[in-house]
């Protein structure tokens, strides 16, 4: 993890940079990028003729591409994206990059750390991963699912080890899929193989899998669960006891299953993003407890407030006593904490950031075309044409806001009162 | 495909050899057929079907309905009501004991001689969804495994891919920056803007555009540009709307494939989802697959290409340059407009594009199929006559209004037309509303 007592929580506000005069120094600029620790600002720019380059606080990188996408901070504040040059690609960190290439990269996901860079590759029509550059020794001829572990150490992949031939069914329903970790497949296939997800401690990867076109199980470093189901959705992990979680369907309706046994006694018209609090002593999903309702259930029992479009990002409070999610109805978004509802909506609400001490709830949201902060339901007093999400302070009492007004990019500290009043 | 045979007691109005029906029917047992029909009964029908069985009263009205009954000149094995015959009301007058041979031909019909179009349900007085049945037989085979073979395989795809063409994962963003490229060589400051969160619209395509009709995509990107919104297309899974396994009644995959589709959108956090010119694809995102999932309606706003477009004309953030002089005519799309009633807005658009328009008789809710849609055309070419004789309603229709282009807001109509025109030798070409919009539109900016 970052630690973030190293920040700079005392400078009350900083114009970092001038990002609406950007647009005069080059011939068009993409989508602003924000540092985790406020300090920097970034987009992707077309600096000439067939040339981009990334801009950071108003200076470009020394190095030009032919296509640059996916321009993302790391946890670290490292910025990278992927970038093209002479028909090869790699991911250019901070400037700099990569020494392998590859025909193309999909996807770069960061350790918790930031220390770790992994990025979906693929190199001669195979695929696979590569971490910090360096791709596994053994590509595979499909890849689906991208996965890495909490330190960055380990990847994984959905791989089809062996060709398919179009029109091919009763050989795919056969089992073509697997899992390859950090390059090894496993031994057992499957006909298909989705979300996977690996224990805290990297030791152990729960996929969801199909074994033929009609029972799905989970499967766990390559053994299946005893109990197969009509379907399932991603599993979770314990982070206490290491027992695995996955919603599951039965007769129709929806429940949450532990290692193969159904553990809740309720059934939903529909359950997933299934969730521990952080102590484990608790575990919350997202679910439809009648049809077309949704609403956030703890240790399988449903709130009353229910809303018609979706629930949303729910996020325990570190000390496990308050869920904050959203919450969408006839297309507007509001939040709801606990099952009480804030009372404005908004055209797009993000995800909600829980103080350490568990008190407040800051949240990104948007109306009208401008954006500002929530927190504890009150809206900050500045309304920007964008804002990150808030970051607070260790102990409590500060609130990092990254935002854009009037063409200008600020990174203000603000104490919590300056909104809660 | 050889005409009407009997075989082992059953009566085939077409003899075609397809080898998901052939392979999958010989691994058949009467035990199995029988537990799993009586298990969809039981476990998954409920009141709809029970209603509708024991209500239809065999009148025939709904006969005239089906443009597989009008041109093959009548046969009753057509009929709405004679496909219901041949494969419901045997199962369950049978309580399921029905042989393996029975269960591969209620495959062929429900699978490829009824496009699920729901135009029968309108001339039922009694409102029957034959379309509903055929799905039920079509679950049935599902779980039977005896699917036809191309459009099972066009499953495994979105099982796989979440995409309907196999199409990988650096295929699909590769392929968009390339006609980015292609656009900025029109106008230069063409973006498809990947993964950009917090865009008002997330624009969705299905497969067969990063695959074959690469142009749409670049279209698309113009028409954007030339209107100024914010929009975005994900490089992830997610981005393709369509979804075969509704059709297959691989219901779970078409769960799967749809929540992708939505989360796609919540993780992008864009106001609504624009879809591109795809009835299917609607079907399964408004109606089907959302539905499936618990939702009553879908969590995003949902605007088909149509209502897109009609927003744009009637904002005047696309401006017609010079209207389109060849007289055109509109396939109304089933799922489009018998679904979601957009006939009028498609009017509005292609009077303000073309200066010619010339409507089919019968139009809008009452337009026949265009017997490529409900997974027909998806069936592969084993039953490309299937869908030509199947359909000379159509090509009567489209030669009556002596149009040089018919415009079809949707894939599968788009390709089965084609077959159609060329079937027939009408000497029309196919066209999509954007790629004539694309033709006459204004375009500042472009060099
Ligand atoms: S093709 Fe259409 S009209 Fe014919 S039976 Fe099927 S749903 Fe009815
Ligand atoms: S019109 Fe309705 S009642 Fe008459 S045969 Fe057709 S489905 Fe049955």
């Amino acid at each position: 993890m970052i630690d973030i007592n190293s920040w700079d929580w005392d400078t009350g506000e900083k114009l970092v940079a001038d990002t609406g005069g950007w647009k005069d120094k080059f011939e068009w600029v993409e989508e602003f990028q924000a540092g985790p620790d406020g300090e920097k600002v970034a987009a992707i720019v077309k600096s000439g003729e067939g040339e981009f380059s990334v801009c950071v606080n108003g200076e470009p990188w020394e190095n030009t591409f032919d296509k640059i996408w996916h321009l993302r901070f790391g946890p670290d504040g490292r910025l990278t994206c992927i970038v093209q040059t002479e028909m090869e690609w790699t991911v250019a960190v901070d400037g700099q990059t990569w020494e392998n290439t590859f025909g193309y990269v999909m996807e770069v996901k960061f350790s918790e750390d930031g220390k770790n860079i992994c990025a979906f590759i693929q190199q001669d029509g195979q695929y696979g991963a590569a971490t910090n550059g360096e791709p596994w020794e053994n590509l595979y001829s499909d890849m689906t699912v991208f996965a890495i572990t909490p330190d960055g150490q380990h990847t994984a992949g959905a791989v089809r080890p062996e060709p398919l031939g179009e029109g091919e069914i009763f050989k795919f329903q056969d089992g073509c899929y697997t899992v390859a970790v950090d390059g090894k497949a496993w031994d057992k296939k499957f006909v298909n193989v989705w979300h996977m997800t690996f224990s805290p401690d990297g030791k152990k990867l729960a996929v969801e899998a199909r074994s033929n076109l009609y029972d799905y199980t989970i499967v766990v470093d390559g053994v299946s669960w005893s109990e197969s189901f009509p379907c399932v959705w991603e599993p979770i992990f314990n982070p206490k006891t290491g027992a695995i979680v996955a919603p599951v369907r039965t007769a129709g309706e929806w429940t949450l299953a532990q290692d193969g046994k159904i553990m809740w006694d309720r059934f939903f018209v529909q359950c997933w993003h299934q969730m521990f609090s952080p102590d484990a002593s608790k575990l919350a999903a997202i679910v439809a407890p009648k049809y077309g309702r949704w609403t956030v259930a703890v240790d399988g029992r449903p709130w009353g407030t229910t809303f018609g479009d979706m629930v949303t990002d729910a996020v325990f409070s570190p000390d496990g006593t308050r869920i904050a999610a959203v919450g969408k109805e006839d297309y507007d978004w509001s939040v709801i904490v606990n099952d009480t509802v804030w009372p404005d909506t908004y055209d797009v609400v993000w995800r909600p950031v829980f103080s350490p001490d568990s008190q407040n709830i800051a949240i990104k949201v948007e109306k009208d075309g401008l954006q500002t902060i929530l927190m504890n339901g009150r809206p900050w007093k500045r309304e920007c044409e964008a804002v990150w999400d808030p970051v607070f302070s260790p102990d409590g009492s500060k609130m990092l806001v990254r935002s854009i007004e009037n063409g200008k990019y600020h990174r203000r500290i603000l104490p919590i009162t300056e909104i809660t009043g | 495909m050889a005409e009407g045979q009997v075989i082992d007691g059953i009566y085939f109005n077409e003899v075609i050899e397809d080898a998901g029906l052939d392979e999958g029917t010989k691994k058949l047992t009467p035990e199995k057929i029988e537990r799993v029909i009586n298990d969809v009964l039981k476990g998954e029908t409920g009141a709809r079907l029970k209603t509708y069985v024991d209500t239809c009263i065999h009148c025939g009205l709904c006969s005239n309905a089906c443009h597989y009954y009008l041109s093959r000149d009548k046969d009753p094995t057509y009929s709405p009501a004679g496909k219901v015959k041949q494969t419901m009301w045997e199962m369950i007058k049978k309580k399921g004991r029905v042989s393996p041979t029975f269960m591969k031909r209620a495959s062929q019909i429900a699978s490829t001689q009824c496009c699920v179009c729901m135009r029968c349900a309108m001339y039922c007085p009694f409102g029957i969804d034959i379309a509903y049945i055929m799905s039920v037989v079509r679950r049935i085979c599902h779980l039977l495994g005896i699917t036809p073979l191309y459009i099972q395989d066009t499953a495994h795809s979105h099982a796989v891919t979440m995409n309907q063409m196999w199409v990988k994962n650096d295929e699909w963003p590769d392929t968009l920056q390339w006609q980015e490229d292609e656009a900025r060589e029109e106008i230069p400051t063409t973006r498809i803007p990947l993964e950009k969160e917090g865009a008002d619209i997330m624009y969705s395509v299905i497969g067969p555009e990063p695959k074959f009709l690469a142009q749409l995509l670049y279209q698309a990107a113009i028409i954007f540009e030339v209107a100024g919104l914010s929009w975005t297309m994900p490089a992830t899974p997610g981005w393709d709307n369509s979804d075969m396994a509704m059709y297959t009644m691989d219901s779970e995959i078409m769960g799967r494939v749809k929540r992708v589709h939505f989360e796609t959108a919540r993780r992008l956090r864009v106001k609504k989802i624009v879809m591109g010119e795809c009835g299917h694809a609607f079907r399964s995102v408004y109606d089907r697959g959302n539905r499936w999932l618990g939702w009553k309606m879908h969590p995003f706003y949902i605007e088909h290409a149509i209502e897109f477009y009609y927003n744009l004309l009637k904002s005047g953030k696309i401006k017609i340059a010079k209207k389109y002089e060849e007289p055109v005519t509109l396939h109304d799309p089933c799922n489009v407009m018998r679904g979601r009633g957009l006939y009028e807005m498609a009017r509005y658009v292609v009077s303000e594009m073309c200066a010619d328009f010339r409507d089919m008789q019968p139009n809008r809710e009452h337009n026949y199929c265009c017997c490529a849609g409900g997974g027909v055309i998806n069936c592969g070419p084993p039953y490309k006559m299937t869908r030509m004789l199947g359909n000379r309603v159509k090509a009567e229709q489209i030669a009556a209004t002596g149009a040089k282009v018919v415009i079809a807001p949707c894939h599968n109509c788009h390709s089965g037309l084609e077959d159609i025109v060329s079937h027939y030798k009408l000497g029309t070409h196919v066209k999509f509303i954007s790629d004539i919009l694309y033709e006459v539109m204004e375009k500042p900016g472009a060099v």
